[in-house]
């Protein structure tokens, strides 16, 4: 056998002698994948007071004046970032690639511990940094989230100098973090998968993240290269992206540089990273879906392709993030095209979701719902989607609220309720207790019918051709009266959504300390996790022995066995006479 | 971009290669038993795997600045500098040093351990004088009025440059390790790898800067 998880040949597994050991300086990917997860909620959290902010000076901006205009730039640029790179991101593949991708293969860690640990640190110093930004006399950059030269690192724009200095550091520093991590991921997935595990036996969830990861080492390269040198543009004055510039009645000594350089550049990592973020949400909810409606994932292989398909094309469609940069048209049709040639993958993804749930055993769980919920949210934000990817539909919506409603839709809200279900779904594992099923029952509903309410009104707000990015729109003839009544009723849903969050944390907090003990396997799932012989599972995961893997990973309510789910280490074939061992 | 989805497009070759054994196709319900992967018989240590991958990083690092070096190009007012002659003796020099590790690495295999000794501490040496060497260029083009932020070829090729250095010093920290331990006398299996691991990390870094060379003196 070429694979042989790497603890059975006498290699690495590290055996933490102390407490700290343990919990801190851990190498244990179980651990870490914790570590990355309340580091990523955390910073995520900050993310979500500074939007509670900015609702409340949009949706009343007579009412409140405790936010001035520099600091609502500011505020929307972190908020942003934190939320797609240091929480979505981190969580996605630091929090759950880690905690799953091990335990679902067969494994007993990732392939390299130690890096695995370093990975983690790296990243808390990537928030650390960015969180002083927040401390330093500018204040945090407040560019927008794309970063824009040459106004990102112009005088005038807040946060010039220190803060976006501070703002391009974080990044390259994540970057590491991330590459660290990922090489860890990907190599995990090649090398240590126990016997049986065959590709097409893995987990959507793994097969997701394993391409997401693949996806981010190949495009964050293309935000490094970009980081590194708008550094350079910022501190000793090259002109990489700088075009020359007349800035408050004098010449800058910037020359010839190309703006639109760095748009490509970004957007290059920009595009897959919507994709970095998405396809572990695609993966994980797969599981979940499946898990509870008691049915096999409908059309694996067609999920598993699709998935390859969409890490494909997702390198190809950057430039619809450009349609107003002045690019040649010729250049904008290319982009159309590949924009809508990728929605056909995720289209069947969804589908797949809709026919597994079709005749299925729907179990209304807390984890279900968040999964539906996602069906939900995820089909509207993708449709408008196909309206942003038409270049002549693109141009007059592009700075307008249609976007924030879309892409909040789409990989804002849709990840974020898959974050929640597979929370949901994996606590019993993690923790070793159940959640306590009413509170996130009520957490779901809110969240759910709050986002609508919140984002829906949007993409109206767009249609009337109100602008994003704006601090106040005082009295213009461009805007009715009503818009800024569905203002202040929009900042009124995000206030509901936004302390509904606490009932999540509530629940946490409770079920940990009071929450029934759970299950093994409280679920019946068939997936490797499942079945480890101690919950939470215990350093090295598995017994003395590595689990053997007979089966896929859908097998539920298969006619004719006893029960409704076969657990993938279960050598006892009643269907299939004929074959197995 | 052409330059970055070339290589794109190479790896997605790659890839696809890889997948297609795996029996993409067949329908996995149907397939019962502890079966098999289908892969090689031959044991592929984790570290040579991921040291692969993260070339493929180092890769697109590389290819994103030469695609955007190419674009940057087009602009008015690129002035190319002059390639300074010091360029032709570091790539000998890091030439020799891949040679060194080249030798090192059968040394490894077969060979007395006093030749992958020598070996080793020579690749270490050229790799530093390679180092030297592009320092010292730097401060050639200094002394001629070519700043780093003069001319947007000038900030390329510090950048590029600076950057290949800085991969050859995190190389040299590998190298010290694997060095002391050689000199430390562990055992064989363990030095035999990471002198391959090394090697391959050079050799690859010598292409990488061929190809910059390459670029940098067409242009």
């Amino acid at each position: 056998m070429a694979h042989v998880a790497i603890a059975d040949e006498g290699q690495e597994l590290h055996h933490p002698k102390s407490w700290v050991t343990a919990y801190i300086w851990s190498q244990d990917h179980k651990v870490i994948a914790i570590q990355y997860g309340i580091t990523a909620i955390s910073v995520g959290l900050v993310a979500l007071v500074l939007s509670g902010l900015m609702r409340l000076q949009l949706g009343f901006p007579d009412t409140f004046s405790f936010l001035a205009p520099y600091e609502y730039y500011q505020y929307v640029t972190m908020h942003g970032m934190i939320m797609v790179i240091y929480l979505l991101t981190a969580l996605f593949l630091g929090g759950f690639g880690n905690y799953l991708i091990p335990l679902m293969l067969g494994a007993r860690d990732m392939v390299f511990p130690f890096l695995n640990m370093l990975s983690f640190w790296v990243y808390l110093l990537s928030v650390i940094v960015l969180m002083a930004s927040f401390f330093v006399p500018s204040g945090p950059t407040g560019a927008g989230w794309t970063l824009y030269p040459p106004q990102a690192i112009l005088e005038g724009t807040p946060g010039a100098g220190a803060g976006i200095l501070l703002m391009l550091v974080s990044l390259a520093i994540f970057i590491v973090a991330f590459t660290m991590g990922g090489l860890n991921y990907v190599v995990t997935v090649l090398q240590a998968r126990t016997r049986g595990m065959t590709l097409m036996r893995m987990p959507l969830s793994v097969w997701a993240i394993f391409v997401a990861t693949i996806l981010g080492l190949l495009a964050f390269p293309a935000l490094f290269v970009s980081a590194i040198m708008m550094t350079l543009d910022l501190q000793i004055g090259t002109s990489f992206f700088m075009p020359a510039i007349l800035s408050m009645g004098e010449n800058l000594e910037y020359e010839g540089g190309s703006p639109v350089l760095f748009q490509h550049l970004f957007w290059f990592f920009g595009h897959p990273e919507v994709y970095i973020v998405a396809l572990p949400a695609f993966g994980l909810v797969s599981d979940v879906l499946s898990t509870h409606a008691r049915k096999s994932i409908f059309g694996y292989r067609m999920m598993v392709w699709a998935i390859l398909a969409i890490g494909g094309i997702s390198f190809i469609v950057w430039a619809h993030h450009m349609y107003v940069s002045g690019m040649n048209p010729y250049f904008g049709f290319f982009f159309a095209t590949t924009t809508l040639i990728i929605a056909i993958p995720t289209a069947i993804k969804v589908y797949n979701w809709v026919l597994t749930l079709w005749r299925g055993n729907i179990h209304l769980t807390v984890p279900m719902l968040f999964a539906i919920g996602f069906i939900f949210t995820f089909i509207h934000g993708g449709l408008t989607g196909l309206f942003l990817g038409n270049v002549s539909v693109d141009v007059p919506l592009s700075d307008t609220y249609f976007v924030i409603g879309h892409f909040h839709m789409v990989m804002g809200v849709s990840p974020v309720l898959v974050l929640f279900a597979a929370i949901y779904h994996w606590f019993p594992k993690i923790t070793g207790r159940m959640f306590h099923n009413a509170l996130g029952v009520w957490h779901f509903w809110i969240t759910f019918l709050g986002t609508y309410a919140i984002y829906l009104p949007m993409h109206y707000l767009g249609f009337l051709g109100v602008p994003r990015r704006y601090y106040a729109y005082g009295t213009t003839d461009l805007i009715p009266e009503s818009a800024h009544t569905m203002n202040a009723g929009i900042t009124v849903a995000a206030f509901i959504v936004g302390t509904a969050q606490i009932l999540f944390f509530i629940n946490v907090f409770w079920s940990l300390r009071k929450g029934k003990k759970a299950d093994p396997n409280p679920w019946r799932a068939t997936t490797l996790e499942w079945q480890t012989p101690q919950t939470p599972p215990a350093h090295g995961n598995w017994g003395p022995e590595l689990p053997v893997v007979y089966r896929w990973a859908y097998e539920y309510s298969t006619p004719g066995s006893a029960e409704d789910f076969i657990p993938q280490t279960d050598p006892v074939d009643e269907t299939h006479p004929s074959s197995g061992e | 971009m052409f330059v970055t989805l070339i290589f794109l497009g190479l790896l997605a070759l790659i890839v696809v290669w890889w997948l297609l054994p795996q029996n993409l196709a067949r329908e996995p319900s149907l397939v019962h038993g502890a079966i098999e992967d289908p892969r090689p018989d031959e044991y592929f240590p984790p570290a040579k795997m991921g040291l692969w991958v993260f070339l493929v990083v180092v890769t697109s690092i590389f290819a994103l600045f030469v695609s955007a070096y190419f674009i940057r190009m087009e602009l008015s007012d690129w002035r190319p500098l002059p390639d300074p002659g010091l360029l032709w003796v570091n790539t000998i020099l890091l030439l020799l040093g891949s040679a060194a590790f080249q030798r090192a690495r059968s040394a490894s295999q077969k060979g007395p351990l006093q030749t992958i000794k020598t070996s080793l501490i020579a690749a270490g040496v050229f790799t530093v004088l390679f180092l030297t060497g592009q320092l010292w260029a730097w401060q050639q083009l200094g002394a001629s009025g070519y700043f780093v932020d003069a001319n947007p070829a000038n900030a390329f090729f510090y950048v590029i440059t600076a950057l290949h250095g800085l991969h050859m010093l995190g190389g040299l920290w590998v190298w010290g390790k694997t060095t002391v331990k050689v000199f430390s006398d562990v055992a064989p299996e363990r030095i035999s790898l990471s002198v391959e691991l090394c090697t391959i990390y050079w050799h690859y870094l010598l292409l990488i800067w061929l190809a910059l060379f390459g670029l940098l003196l067409s242009t």
